[in-house]
């Protein structure tokens, strides 16, 4: 169990998302690590919470914490929820790992009455300056690994993310981008600065 | 294989056991699967720890086909370590300290409960196969009368390993309200081709001993322990891994520098599983084998609820725990997932995670730390759901 100043200081795109729960609520956490974020919405925001891991270490500190957290695949298990299952699904810094992101968000709409989807932005200034200057895979605080080993196969911009919600019919409730700041800015308010500057971009979606 | 029993075994008497014996179904009887009713039958079990006054700490322990109501004390027969000495007891994951723990003989067993070595009170002589076909249905229907006696409401966890697993998967579909928490452990929600091959492989060696005597071999002075003995051996490779055994015995001799050039237990993998079987036909009962063999065989939870799995929990408030193990092949990972997504289909509250052993199905009984860790954060976290108190700081 974490302790309550660990819970009080969570990553700030944790607590962006948090703060997007409404208190009480029934909550999926999507490859939910080690719990950080699921056992922070149990204890302060008293969801009923339930997570999925891909990683046999992250599943178990989860149970072991007493969180229900099940070994699963978001890729190929999320198809075994009802309908409207969850007030939230909650997808955090995953979706880039995802063999199949678009059939991932259609599952996360379709699971939950809302989706919350957070993304390292592709198109941040760093990004596209790295690879223009440098002529190599871009690598940042976002995105350590080299090209050889991430398990990111499939990183996307701001812009992207919002033309594939458009293809799907998903409607986008609230959009913010995060810069390197850490400074939160709505992205509908400029969405080419946001695509610009966001190091991280954080959407609710719904079908 | 040893002659050493020339003196008849399986007499340890059922009636002077530690522990408690309750006559059940005297009010109302209890109507089995196969539709023979049972109107007073004993069952034995055995408790630990302490009941609190709003009778809300209560832990079920299922035992799995070999075991029995001894979960945490020596075994009467034996002398052995109680089979779960590691999970229950004092500070342990079922803190005995902190939960009452109640475990029950199956029926069909040889421990006490109603089962083929016990007398039927209509010719006075062991039932052997005059006992009707048992089905883990019945078991847990028996159980539930027991709690029924013991005045629990609610149990708070019913917990078990493989045909223990069974029973929490039972009672969780028929008396939902009557648990707050489930775990299965290394289990599956009916059994395979292969589970089904494997104890026909031990039926049919039992049966072909002589001395089963068509199942009354304890009215004719006999007690067919080469049967059972092989049965107990194959049954025991199925509950290791290949890996284990492996590591464990190699291609290593028995007490000896060569090959003999004849059948005696050259090496040291046939010397243990011959005592495997030896050591336990001193404390089971062949025909007990048989029922309960066949009890796992029949079971089959999706089938008794129409062919869908998730029909089975379909509104159910219980949390889950499914725990499978990595190197288990008698019970994979792949049933246990199964079960997972019905409970997800239910919109069941679960939790699954897939420990990492080379213990093979046995893993669940073994000293697996990772496995201890993630089942006591779930009993732990339950209990916090339950309101039961914190445990008392060491």
């Amino acid at each position: 169990m974490m302790t309550e100043s660990q819970r009080k200081s969570i990553r700030v795109d944790l607590q962006i998302i948090a703060d997007m729960v409404d208190a009480g609520s029934r909550v999926l956490d999507v490859g939910c690590g080690d719990g950080t974020l699921l056992d922070y919405l149990v204890n302060f925001k008293q969801v009923d919470g339930r997570g999925i891991e891909l990683s046999s270490e992250g599943v178990n500190a989860c149970v072991s914490a007493g969180l229900s957290v099940i070994q699963g695949d978001a890729d190929t298990d999320l198809s075994t929820y009802p309908d409207a299952a969850f007030d939230y699904v909650i997808l955090s810094q995953t979706l880039q790992a995802m063999m199949a992101p678009r059939t991932v968000v259609e599952n996360l709409v379709r699971i939950g009455r809302h989706a919350i989807v957070s993304f390292p932005n592709f198109g941040h200034w760093r990004v596209r300056g790295y690879l223009g200057l440098h002529g190599r895979m871009p690598k940042s605080k976002t995105l350590p690994y080299e090209w050889y080993e991430t398990p990111n196969i499939h990183l996307c911009t701001i812009k992207d993310f919002i033309e594939m919600c458009d293809r799907l019919g998903v409607t986008i409730e609230r959009s913010l981008s995060l810069n390197a700041h850490g400074r939160l800015r709505r992205i509908n308010s400029g969405p080419l600065t946001a695509n610009l500057f966001g190091v991280q971009a954080v959407f609710m979606l719904r079908r | 294989m040893d002659n050493r029993h020339t003196i008849p075994l399986g007499r340890w008497d059922t009636r002077t056991l530690p522990g408690y014996r309750v006559a059940l179904g005297r009010e109302q009887p209890l109507r089995l699967d196969c539709g023979v009713e049972l109107s007073d039958f004993t069952m034995a079990y055995q408790t630990y720890g302490t009941l609190n006054a709003e009778k809300s700490n209560a832990i079920l322990v299922c035992h799995a086909l070999t075991g029995d109501q001894f979960v945490a004390e020596p075994h009467p027969v034996t002398g052995k370590a109680g089979w779960w000495n590691l999970m229950v007891g004092p500070g342990k994951p079922i803190d005995t300290e902190r939960y009452f723990v109640i475990c029950s003989n199956i029926l069909g067993g040889c421990m006490g409960t109603i089962g083929p070595k016990e007398t039927n009170p209509a010719t006075d002589k062991p039932w052997g196969l005059g006992l009707p076909v048992i089905t883990i249905g019945d078991m847990v229907r028996a159980q539930r009368m027991l709690i029924d006696h013991l005045g629990i409401e609610q149990l708070f966890a019913v917990v078990g390993g493989s045909l223990g697993g069974m029973q929490v998967l039972e009672w969780a579909a028929s008396y939902p309200e009557r648990l707050f928490a489930a775990a299965p452990i290394a289990t599956a929600v009916h059994h395979s081709a292969q589970n089904i091959a494997f104890h026909e492989v031990g039926r049919q060696a039992i049966m072909a001993d002589l001395d089963w005597c068509a199942g009354d071999y304890l009215n004719q002075g006999k007690w067919p322990h080469r049967g059972l003995a092989v049965a107990r051996m194959a049954a025991h490779v199925t509950y290791l891994s290949e890996s284990s055994l492996q590591a464990k015995f190699g291609r290593r001799l028995q007490d000896r520098e060569r090959i003999t050039y004849g059948f005696d237990a050259d090496f040291q993998v046939e010397s243990y599983l011959r005592h495997q079987g030896s050591t336990f036909v001193e404390r089971f009962d062949a025909n007990s084998y048989l029922y309960i063999t066949r009890a796992m065989d029949y079971f089959d939870i999706e089938q008794t609820h129409g062919g869908t799995l998730a029909d089975a929990f379909r509104g159910t408030r219980v949390r889950f725990c499914v725990i499978s193990f990595t190197s288990d092949w008698l019970y994979p990972t792949a049933e246990s997932k199964r079960l997972v997504n019905a409970l997800n289909a239910a919109a069941a509250n679960v939790s699954f995670a897939e420990i990492h052993s080379d213990g093979g199905h046995d893993a669940f009984l073994l000293d697996v730390p990772e496995f201890h860790r993630v089942f006591n954060g779930f009993l732990e976290g339950a209990a916090q759901h339950r309101g039961l108190p914190r445990r008392a700081a060491s």
